[in-house]
């Protein structure tokens, strides 16, 4: 019974939120690191098609994307409706991915070079047609590592 | 006097209370743009380019798996019509040959899988069939692979046993320059 007595009549100490900012700057830090600003706003509509046997891409800052969709809504009155090539920020021609593809090389070490990957994001809707363009500049680019941007799966094929 | 005073403040301490929420705002903020959306696909290496034809006349006929994709998105596989979803069996019903059928390839080292598609293709519809035919070897080199060493075939393995896999079962997809009948204008 005295026990109980003794312990009630102290006041439980207040806990100290001094650490508390360092938690939030490990978070913060996490957040900053993981973090990749969005550089290019898209001006197509891009739905990648769902597959099973993907790979991840590890290292971003070897990766350049090409995107192939049909211009949104806001963008149709400039661009119309027909498939269009988007690289970096703004809609471009086959034969732009050339210097394209250059002004991403030089950025890079030597060393890491042979390592790029080019990243095709297409929508699932466009046609082969303006893909096969792209391939066959990229090709003869010497760009030959390439990645079809493409969704998860989980339900069977038909 | 005054001069006492000023060094009195300066003692005091700078109250970092505020700290955290200084913290926290840049904290939102990085939570707000962020996104880890993490890129995914699948991973091609493309022929290097060549003005010559590839001379495929000399290949014997059971030794390659053609694929056709016609501009309505419908599927021929060695001249019959087909389905994506029996495209992952019969490929490797073909390069493996288990009851060695003398229409399908000799073996696994000389079976080509060749893939012709139109301009008017879907896109959606080319993927899911290279992923169709890239699953059917990636089943086989993990079957492969278990049988020999255990474990599934994964880019974690020793590069020599990877290259041992890869040797027995080479990957040879070609994919030819495609037809132009349906190709919106």
């Amino acid at each position: 019974m005295a026990k109980f007595s003794k312990k009630r009549g102290k006041s439980s100490p207040a806990i100290s939120t001094a650490s508390l900012p360092d938690i939030i700057f490990m978070l913060l830090f996490f957040f900053m690191m993981v973090t990749v600003l969005r550089d290019s706003d898209l001006k197509l509509s891009v739905n990648t098609p769902e597959a099973t046997q993907l790979t991840k891409l590890d290292e971003k800052s070897l990766v350049n994307y090409i995107y192939v969709g049909r211009p949104t809504q806001q963008y149709q009155a400039v661009y119309g409706t027909s498939p269009r090539i988007q690289l970096g920020d703004k809609i471009s021609t086959v034969d732009d991915i050339p210097l394209f593809l250059e002004q991403h090389k030089v950025k890079l070490p030597e060393a890491k070079r042979t390592r790029i990957t080019s990243s095709l994001r297409v929508d699932g809707e466009v046609t082969m047609g303006i893909v096969q363009d792209v391939k066959t500049k990229l090709r003869k680019s010497n760009q030959l590592k390439i990645n079809y941007s493409a969704g998860k799966r989980t339900d069977a094929l038909d | 006097m005054a001069k006492t005073k000023t060094r009195d403040r300066m003692n005091n301490e700078i109250n970092a209370g505020s700290m955290a929420d200084i913290a926290f705002l840049l904290l939102i903020f990085f939570l707000v743009t962020t996104t880890i959306a993490e890129d995914k696909g699948i991973l091609v290496k493309l022929p290097p380019w060549s003005d010559e034809e590839p001379d495929i006349t000399k290949l014997k006929e059971r030794n390659v798996f053609s694929v056709l994709v016609n501009a309505q998105n419908q599927l021929l596989v060695r001249e019959e019509p087909a389905r994506i979803g029996e495209l992952r069996e019969r490929a490797k019903e073909f390069i493996m040959n288990p009851s060695n059928r003398s229409d399908l390839a000799e073996g696994p080292k000389n079976a080509i899988i060749s893939l012709k598609n139109d301009r008017g293709t879907d896109y959606d519809t080319y993927l899911a069939v290279y992923n169709e035919l890239k699953g059917a070897y990636d089943d086989l080199w993990n079957e492969l692979s278990q049988r020999r060493y255990g474990q599934p075939y994964s880019e974690e393995m020793p590069f020599a046993q990877r290259k041992a896999i890869r040797d027995e079962i080479p990957m040879v997809l070609s994919e030819a320059e495609p037809t132009n009948f349906g190709e919106e204008q």
